[in-house]
């Protein structure tokens, strides 16, 4: 699920293929140092006794040198190899997608900032650590990050690139191989760095579409007693102040957008299983959790908390 | 000689505070008493009293502060300390006071004039965090422990580098010294 060497993309099947080649000729050159090693130690005991050990034979130098050179010639030789296979990694790496997904990825202390672009304001996605994308399709990332500099990785479909804040980079990738991929914040980037965890579902073409549908939509009031307690606990004792429901009057952009909270599987950024249980005590003392992060704990009653999750299971 | 070493330990602790990450702690209690501080009543204004803010001295609560201080916005209208619509915080002129409890009230409560009440969006523990930067900004808390750099346009040295300031007698703008 998490590996480099099992890639679902053509981009990551390149580096794949560059570390195994890499991963053969080095294994091949250090057994032929080790086994060229245990040759000369054995030969020299077979050949003269301990008391000549200091002084060379004879045609000896002239005989080290030869070695010395061809193994350097050798060595220069593979080395311009892998530079050459390297470049040409990099250049299939680095050709532009044609018809690209976009997707803008803002990076922030110790979450994922998820934005499907499109020309049409009504039709972009905020979500966070957790997307959607199609197999067969380039995926073009905007990487930006709002505070310190983080690092985008998915190791099962693309290389590494670095979010830096002031600075835009891009990165692209096309899932051939329908699954569920982790990805990981790769530059430490605070106490929580470890906790940064990204989450990228590869479906086929149909199916997303009926995600990006049901994702694309607003939530609407609730009609129940406890979910309308639930949503005005919500709105009223600090949580609007940083999350977004689009659809409701919280808007704003400082923490992740929670629309369609409960269609992720995973919380705080891929800590913790989007559970009932744990969404209530996460909400209670995210500190407990993640130490550092920059929720807050929420002193709620039972009653109130209750109302809060049980309002919040409902953003499907 | 003994006593050198005593002293040098005690100074050593007490720099502790400083780099001190108060997490998964219970959030301090918002101040018992605020002093009265509104300038259209009647009588003299107040001299500013001296209650203790829990983050004064530690660098990580003012830097929340400070991060928070941008993230709810205070910047819309406070600027980075400067100024706009709202007062400027990084002068000596207090409306409503510079002691802590008096900041806190200023924004736990709001303040007329459009200043908006956060008693019910923040933490009290967030709310001491802002009242620590927001005196960091006109060098009211141990020099030590303020922001020796801002990532914002600097119209002054930062609040590390300015020597530390005496609570102000507090006032409507535009009184004297103004």
């Amino acid at each position: 699920m998490h590996s480099v060497f099992d890639p679902a993309s053509p981009q990551a099947r390149a580096v794949a293929h560059l570390w195994w080649w890499m991963f053969g000729v080095g294994a091949a050159v250090w057994l032929a140092v080790m086994a060229a090693m245990l040759l000369s130690l054995r030969r020299r005991r077979a050949v003269r006794g301990p008391d000549e050990l200091m002084q060379p034979a004879p045609g000896m130098d002239s005989h080290i040198e030869r070695v010395v050179k061809a193994a350097t010639f050798v060595t220069v030789l593979i080395l311009i190899g892998f530079l050459a296979f390297d470049f040409s990694i990099g250049r299939i790496l680095a050709q532009q997608p044609v018809d690209p997904l976009t997707i803008e990825l803002t990076g922030h202390q110790w979450w994922w900032e998820v934005q499907y672009a499109n020309q049409d304001l009504s039709q972009r996605i905020v979500t966070a650590n957790e997307m959607h994308v199609p197999v067969g399709q380039p995926v073009r990332f905007i990487l930006r990050s709002r505070d310190v500099i983080h690092s985008f990785w998915m190791p099962n479909l693309t290389g590494k690139r670095d979010l830096i804040p002031g600075y835009q980079s891009t990165i692209w990738f096309q899932a051939d191989t329908a699954g569920t991929y982790r990805g990981q914040c790769a530059e430490f980037c605070g106490l929580q760095h470890a906790k940064m965890a990204l989450t990228i579902i590869a479906q086929p073409k149909a199916q997303y579409q009926l995600w990006y549908a049901a994702a694309v939509s607003a939530q609407t009031e609730p009609a129940d007693s406890t979910l309308l307690y639930g949503q005005r606990i919500f709105m009223t004792s600090g949580c609007s102040v940083c999350h977004a429901i689009s659809g409701t009057q919280a808007y704003s952009t400082v923490g992740p957008n929670l629309t369609h909270f409960k269609s992720r599987t995973l919380i705080a950024s891929g800590t913790l299983p989007n559970t009932r249980e744990n969404v209530a005590r996460w909400v209670l003392n995210p500190q407990a959790i993640k130490p550092g992060t920059q929720m807050p704990p929420s002193p709620l009653s039972t009653d109130q908390l209750s109302a809060l999750v049980t309002y919040l299971e409902t953003l499907k | 000689m003994r006593n050198a070493f005593l002293i040098l330990v005690a100074i050593a602790c007490a720099g502790c505070e400083r780099e001190e990450r108060r997490l998964n702690q219970p959030s301090p209690p918002a101040p018992t008493q605020f002093v009265a501080q509104v300038p259209l009543q009647p009588g003299p204004t107040f001299v500013a009293t001296a209650t203790e803010a829990p983050f004064d001295d530690n660098a990580y609560g003012t830097s929340e502060g400070e991060r928070l201080f941008s993230q709810m916005n205070c910047v819309g209208c406070h600027a980075h300390g400067g100024g706009s619509m709202g007062p400027a915080l990084m002068d000596d002129q207090w409306i409503y006071g510079s002691d802590p409890s008096q900041i806190f009230a200023s924004i736990a409560e709001g303040r007329a004039n459009g200043m908006p009440a956060w008693k019910y969006r923040l933490t009290n523990e967030q709310i001491w965090q802002i009242v620590s930067y927001v005196r960091s900004l006109s060098a009211l808390t141990p020099k030590g422990a303020r922001p020796s750099r801002s990532d914002q346009m600097m119209v002054k040295p930062a609040p590390a580098q300015t020597p530390n300031a005496k609570p102000k007698r507090s006032g409507p703008p535009g009184g004297a010294g103004h």
